[in-house]
């Protein structure tokens, strides 16, 4: 919460300003039942004329309080607001500055609640404590300082009552907490059913699994109902108490008020005004319990957002003493690369290659046997456990990000595309001419199906380009890779939707326009890598085949396998 | 004047609707709505007394040490008797309303659950997953939340404003007519100042959905972000929608806010009109101008009663504009949520359905037409025949038509015009699950549900014994996989499915389709996220798998599809091309460049 709280400064001197209005309209308000009692006391010797005054008075001073406490929550307001736009700006910012490992551990949606719902919650509470955070304790204080001055012995049996309440809430507050865990536990279990039913409605109809469905959704049902009623009636219990409690303060305080008025120590006036304090004082007590419940929930949010915010970089830039330039004449030199996601087990091996200045090197093996992780490295989404990896003889470990990432231009797999036009997921945010994205498109084959569209490249994408084809989504990907003509390309898995003759036509057109741009393939289809002038076949983590196409189908049973099985075997021959 | 009015008048009628339609659900459980109602009344009187026999109990103190110690404890037992019980019953109540709307959710979900089950496949394909999901959880949790606050909310402040009234009017008639002007001001100020926020509101959530789904875009594509060191350009872009999401917010937020002072403001005045009258009628009555019993008299504990009446008075009308807003957005949820459950299902099977019995898995196109809007046809006269254990290959390229052929085998739609048998029998006439039986899909998209591997192969057909499960997986190559797995075929697979590559997930999809044992075989990009290594191994399981079997196959894999017994290459929705591999590259067509162009 603290370090939340510091995006707070900066407002220090409006949020005082906005406290001490905030004050006076609490005071005037407190000043209500203070003057009725006083009339109280004046009706009995007093003409009309003081009645009008003291009540024209009470008129006045609720006034006060009205547009006083109007000021001050719009004030609230715009530091609130402030400080919510600001935050989640820095979080935002720091959540893509994450790396990758780090994204890994948060996980996407993870990051994704916290700068929305979190920073909602963080918000709210925020705001909130700024009307209320003044306002409860105040009337609460006040209130008990009034009712001391009118009748100590009176307000000391409602000071009485106060612990009772707070600990038989605090401790009920606390059960609630793993209770909503469960319901929310139960919540993730129910829609879990629900989100897997709607994208398997095929695959269950058509194995007639409707009523297993039923009978399963059922359970998970019912599993969320029970845990709902029991939170439900434990936490219900809160409000009852509370009001019992206040409810039993008032009824001593007329036993004792009785017997006080019959020794003369107090008065019947008194003991009226002193109940119209209790209610005042009851109405605080709750919103100051609904601010602890705000807060326990909120804090829980601010801890999350805080522990995004402090995440350390993880991926620095290092010093060229601990990491020196090598001479090299390759654009690209893996150097016995050896990493692991987990620590355990090695995803990558001893992997070693190197690429000259617009040479191409295509990778070619299994699912999982780390085609993709050599393509992650290299774009420094991690460091390697072991090795170095140069480009221009540098270790990519000392290179600037902004300078590092010009050198790329790359296609991922799963990559994406965004709710914006045809043009802009192309150029994505850089400073591209039209003309350059209309030859990179070209060149990808998309310009054939962008300007079949009747807004050409103005066409809007829907949120993840789910309004056109894999083969259309892979083609745009390619020409956002080589728009701005990077000295590498890189395309992982990026031509797997497209027909043979696309795939065939795009490389032959990359071939063409990218003479000096160094390519690095990754694919599971012969075809898109059979001219490289280096093929890597990965297995498990290591390299068990480098060279040529012809090389490796003489030398390397793997490749001929995969190559046999691709190129329709003997008909070829 | 007659014309504005009339969209606002149809909004009442959806709204008395959706309000019947509701109480239907409460009516189901009229015998625990009917305690709740009794307890309702019953712990607002008791409640409503208290203050009564307080104020009875100052006025037998009114005179200084002259207090009636009898009178005084009397009221007191009563009050402590009161507020006990109130408490108690609050809580019953309060127990009771969760028990009745958690019912009430509990068939909501229920029956909006079976119907999104029934439904066709064509809604999943037109409703993305984040809808169907905020209907069946954010909708029914509204409605929830209302029905078991809101309910007793509205009877306890009918209750509670009627009785104070008649409290007050028995204590004194003329103080009423301060409300007569106080309550009116506020509803009119509540009234005019919604209707002025209630824009601002909408454009504050509706600024902050935009935010939300923007975050939620880019955060997906943070590795392209990152590889293409966009952050300073994202960031500034997201940053401009914060900005604009956080204006609206403070917009509706400086204008909302007036709300609570001013309704707060309107209630102390009336307090202080009330003590103002209150103090010159007492003044009155102890002057002996107002004689006791007359229309005016009042007592200094009448006077403080009325006091604390006005409060408990003016305290539900306040709230009741607070209420109407979140009915208004329960009402629109159940509305939402009536209109799923109202959408049109699954055309059920025709009286007197045929059952396909011992499959022999002749299936013929005759002249088959189809589009699923009327506007765009997608198949156009499709014609062919597929015999008994033979491999129907179609290509072509993406929307011409292919995976619509599958969706119409599988009778996820029925055909606008022309036929489709299955061994001679109209496929119409056949019940859907018997036909869907007959065949075993794998799709593009592998599906697997948060379970044990176990479960996800046994998902196949029922009661498949242990050994066929794992004669399925070891058919198709996945058993040295899960068994390398630390909890082997009970390993757990999570939503996400991070634990698992997409290869590994497609194979535990075909070890499904491999228990199923069904006649036909749909195989729709099959191999798609396997490897080439992986799919050798496949198409020899396959092959098998096939035999004697026909089967329905979509491929972009040359490989996979060149021996198959007929080709159909379909374009634009019609057959261009039809034959098997040799036939179709002699006659030198689309299917022959497709092929060639491989080795070019």
């Amino acid at each position: 919460m603290r370090k939340i709280i510091g995006y707070l400064k900066g407002f220090y001197g409006r949020m005082t300003i906005g406290f001490v209005i905030k004050t006076i309209a609490t005071l005037a308000e407190l000043m209500l039942p203070y003057i009725l009692s006083h009339i109280l006391k004046d009706i009995i010797n007093s003409d009309l004329k003081d009645i009008l005054f003291w009540g024209i008075l009470m008129i006045i001073f609720s006034a006060i309080a009205g547009i006083f406490n109007i000021i001050a929550n719009r004030m609230a307001a715009f530091v609130s607001k402030n400080f919510a736009e600001n935050m989640r700006k820095d979080l935002f910012d720091k959540t893509l500055r994450l790396s990758a490992a780090q994204t890994d551990k948060f996980t996407i949606p993870s990051l994704e609640s916290r700068i929305t719902t979190d920073t909602y919650n963080v918000h709210g509470f925020i705001n909130m404590i700024q009307r209320m955070g003044v306002r409860a304790p105040i009337m609460l204080a006040g209130g008990i300082a009034i009712t001391l001055f009118m009748d100590m012995h009176l307000s000391l049996v409602m000071i009485a009552i106060l612990p009772l309440i707070f600990v038989t809430v605090y401790f009920i507050r606390r059960m609630g907490v793993p209770l909503y865990t469960k319901v929310q536990q139960s919540v993730d279990g129910m829609i879990r059913v629900v989100r897997e039913d709607a994208q398997g409605i095929r695959v269950i109809k058509a194995l007639s699994k409707i009523d297993y469905e039923h009978r399963r959704y059922e359970k998970v049902n019912k599993a969320l109902v029970k845990e709902e009623i029991k939170a439900g009636v434990i936490m219900g219990s809160v409000h009852p108490i509370m009001t019992f409690f206040m409810n039993m303060g008032s009824v001593a305080v007329i036993a004792i008020g009785a017997a006080r008025i019959s020794n003369s120590l107090s008065e019947p006036e008194t003991i009226i005004a002193f109940m119209q304090y209790f209610t005042q004082i009851s109405m605080a007590l709750m919103a100051v319990t609904r601010m602890f419940v705000m807060y326990t929930k909120s804090s829980a949010s601010a801890k999350r957002i805080a522990e995004v915010l402090s995440a350390e970089e993880d991926i620095t830039l290092k010093a060229k003493t601990e990491y020196p330039d090598i001479s090299t004449d390759s654009h690209i030199l893996f150097d016995n690369v050896t990493f692991s996601y987990n620590g355990k087990r090695n995803n990558i091996e001893n992997i070693s290659f190197s690429i000259k200045k617009g040479g191409s090197v295509g990778i070619i093996g299994a699912t999982g046997s780390g085609k993709s992780t050599v393509i992650k490295l290299l774009l420094r989404f991690y460091d390697a456990d072991m090795g170095a990896i140069y480009i221009n003889g540098e270790d990519i470990r000392t290179i600037e990000r902004a300078r590092f990432y010009e050198y790329f231009g790359s296609a991922l797999q799963q990559d994406f595309l965004y709710a914006d036009t045809i043009e802009e997921n192309i150029r994505f945010g850089r400073d591209i001419p039209f003309s350059d994205i209309k030859k990179a498109a070209k060149i990808a084959q998309a310009d054939n199906f962008i300007t079949a569209f009747a807004d050409g490249y103005s066409h809007q994408l829907s949120p993840h380009g789910t309004n056109i084809s894999g083969g259309q989504k892979q083609r745009l990907l390619i020409s956002r890779a080589i728009a701005a003509k990077p000295d590498i390309l890189i395309l992982d898995d990026s031509s797997s939707a497209l027909d043979y003759k696309t795939d065939a036509a795009l490389r032959c057109a990359l071939k063409e326009n990218l003479q000096d741009t160094t390519v690095i393939t990754v694919a599971q289809r012969v075809s898109s890598v059979k001219d490289c002038d280096v093929i890597l076949v990965l297995d498990d983590g290591k390299i068990i085949g480098s060279g040529t196409h012809d090389m490796l189908l003489e030398k390397c049973e793997e490749y001929r396998e995969i190559s046999n099985s691709q190129m329709g075997g003997a008909i070829v021959e | 004047m007659s014309k504005p009015k009339k969209p606002k008048k149809l909004d009442r009628k959806a709204f008395k609707s959706i309000f019947l339609r509701l109480c239907t659900y409460i009516f189901k459980y009229w015998y625990l709505f009917i305690p709740a109602v009794i307890l309702t009344l019953v712990s607002n009187q008791l409640s409503l007394l208290g203050p009564k026999f307080s104020g009875d109990a100052i006025d037998a103190m009114a005179k200084k040490g002259n207090v009636n110690f009898n009178s005084v404890t009397d009221n007191i037992i009563k009050m402590i008797i009161c507020y006990v019980l109130s408490s108690v019953l609050s809580y019953l109540l309060a127990s009771l309303m969760i028990f009745i709307s958690q019912k009430i959710v509990f068939t909501m979900r229920k029956q909006l659950f079976e119907k999104l089950t029934s439904l066709p496949v064509g809604y999943f394909d037109t409703h993305p997953t984040g809808d169907i999901i905020s209907h069946i959880s954010y909708d029914i949790d509204t409605i929830n939340s209302s029905l078991s606050h809101d309910l007793v909310q509205i009877m306890t402040s009918v209750y509670t404003v009627i009785g104070s009234l008649i409290f007050m009017w028995n204590i004194s008639k003329p103080m009423i007519l301060v409300f007569a002007v106080t309550v009116p001001a506020s509803i009119i100020f509540t009234r005019y100042h919604s209707k002025r926020v209630r824009p601002l509101f909408h454009t504050r959530s509706k600024k902050l959905g935009e935010l939300n789904g923007y975050a939620e875009e880019m955060l997906s594509g943070c590795r392209t972000i990152k590889a293409y060191a966009r952050e300073d350009e994202i960031g500034n872009r997201f940053n401009k929608r914060n900005t604009d999401s956080m204006d609206a917010y403070y917009k509706a937020d400086y204008h909302g806010c007036t709300m609570g002072p001013t309704v707060n403001f309107i209630n102390n005045l009336s307090i202080s009109l009330v003590m103002i009258l209150g103090g010159i009628l007492y003044l009155y009555s102890q002057n002996g101008v107002a004689k006791a019993g007359s229309l005016f008299f009042i007592t200094l504990g009448g006077v403080s009663q009325f006091v604390q009446y006005s409060r408990k008075f003016a305290g539900p009308i306040n709230e009741f504009a607070n209420i109407i807003n979140e009915l208004q957005s329960a009402f629109s949820a159940a509305e939402r949520v009536f209109k799923i459950i109202d959408e049109e299902p699954e055309k059920t099977d025709i009286p007197n359905a045929l059952l396909l019995d011992n499959v022999n898995g002749e299936v013929e196109f005759k002249n088959v037409v189809f589009g699923y809007t009327p506007d765009k046809t997608i198949l156009k006269d499709i014609s062919f025949a597929a015999k008994s254990g033979k491999t129907i290959a179609i290509v072509g390229p993406t929307g011409a038509g292919k995976t619509t052929i599958i969706n119409l085998l599988m009778r996820f739609y029925d055909v606008n015009s022309g036929t489709i048998t299955v061994d001679g029998t109209e496929a119409r006439d056949i019940t859907r699950k018997s036909l869907r039986k007959a065949y075993t899909m794998v799709l593009q998209d592998t599906w697997l549900f948060c379970g044990t591997i176990y479960d996800n192969i046994a998902y196949g057909r029922e009661n498949a014994t242990e050994d066929e499960i794992k004669a399925a997986a070891k058919a198709a190559r996945i058993d040295k996989y899960i068994e390398a797995l630390p909890d082997g075929y009970n390993t757990v697979l999570t939503d996400d499915g991070i634990n698992i590559s997409k290869g590994q997930r497609q194979l535990i999809t075909i070890a499904r389709a491999m228990i199923a044992n069904s006649q036909m075989l749909i195989l729709d990009e099959a191999t798609s996220n396997v490897d080439s290594r992986t799919e050798i191994k496949i198409q020899e399981a396959m092959a098998e798998l096939m035999k004697g079997r026909t089967c329905f196959v979509i491929a972009h894999r040359l490989s996979t599809i060149q021996n198959a017994d007929l080709i159909l290459v379909i374009k634009d929705g019609k057959i261009t091309e039809s034959g098997n591999h040799n036939q179709l590259l002699h006659s030198g067509g689309f299917y022959s460049t497709l092929y060639n162009s491989q080795f070019n």
